[in-house]
């Protein structure tokens, strides 16, 4: 089985990145942007029947620094 | 004072700490690869050197924090041992939890490498205790990721707590209320993203990071 983890800053924590892109593509005349948020994906190849809890112990002992990223998990049962 | 220096894939300062350690306490440090599991017996002071451990992958640090050798670091550092984490150190030593907060890509986006005037909040720490309070010094930096976040409680814990030990003088990279560098709960372990190591004698054209490693030595020795 798959899954997929999204990781995301938590909101108030300042993105550079996202709003560097959000700069880029109002240089390219995009104007309707409200906010940019840049994060990560992560896909995971995993046994079958790897527990959600596994998972989740995952991302918060390495995937994701929860001082200042949130994540979720997206498991893709036919993959 | 026998030291050790951690050495990752990717350290790229664990040198320039080595010959600053050496210099000041007259002793060569054990350099001790990050696949270790043990540190020398008897290491009085652990240096986590700059660099990008892993090529930065995940997050900067995150892979180092990881490696076996940190349990090593941990413990000695429970057990009281002065631990110091410069530049890409700094930030293994909060991905491992062993300080609060985290380093984020600096404001502008770009990395700074400069000398940056500093300023010493606290004078009564292992590693500051030759400086004053108060004190303008300068260390350089070279960073891309040196935005020190932490939420407020944590800020006014640590400010409350005498435990932010140097605040940049003017705002370089974003940092939450300009720390520079910040101290554990014990006082035993210091992260900062400027480079002591490098300001150690006159050819390098500063001598203000010489009296970090004579406060440690003096006290530790």
């Amino acid at each position: 089985m798959k899954a997929r983890v999204f990781i995301t800053l938590k909101s108030g924590v300042l993105d550079p990145q996202g709003k560097a892109i959000h700069h880029a593509l109002e240089g390219l005349g995009f104007s309707g942007v409200n906010d940019v948020r840049a994060g990560k994906l992560i896909e995971l190849d995993l046994a079958d029947g790897t527990a959600d809890s596994e998972i989740e112990d995952m991302c918060r002992k390495l995937l994701a620094n929860t001082v200042i990223e949130n994540f979720r998990i997206e498991r893709l049962e036919n993959a | 004072m026998k030291s050790a220096v951690i050495v990752f894939p990717g350290s790229n300062c664990d040198r320039d700490l080595a010959v600053a350690l050496e210099l000041i306490t007259g002793r060569k440090p054990a350099m001790v690869w990050h696949k270790e599991t043990e540190l020398p017996e008897g290491t009085e002071f652990i240096g986590v050197p700059g660099g990008f451990s892993y090529g930065d992958y995940l997050r900067s640090g995150a892979m180092a924090a990881r490696s076996p050798v940190m349990r090593a670091v941990k413990d000695a550092a429970d057990r009281g041992v002065p631990v110091i984490g410069i530049c890409n150190g700094f930030q293994v030593l909060t991905e491992a939890g062993m300080l609060p907060g985290a380093l984020m890509r600096n404001a502008g986006l770009s990395f700074i490498c400069r000398p940056v005037p500093l300023r010493v909040e606290n004078s009564q720490s292992l590693f500051t205790a030759q400086y004053d309070a108060g004190e303008e010094i300068s260390f350089p930096v070279a960073h891309h990721d040196g935005n020190y976040q932490a939420d407020e409680t944590t800020l006014d814990r640590l400010e409350g707590e005498g435990r932010v030990a140097f605040r940049y003088l003017d705002q370089c990279n974003g940092s939450a209320r300009s720390i520079a560098g910040i101290l554990n709960d014990s006082g035993n372990v210091l992260g900062l993203m400027p480079h002591p190591e490098r300001v150690v004698e006159p050819a390098h054209g500063g001598m203000d990071g010489r009296r970090l490693f004579e406060g440690l030595l003096e006290t530790v020795a």
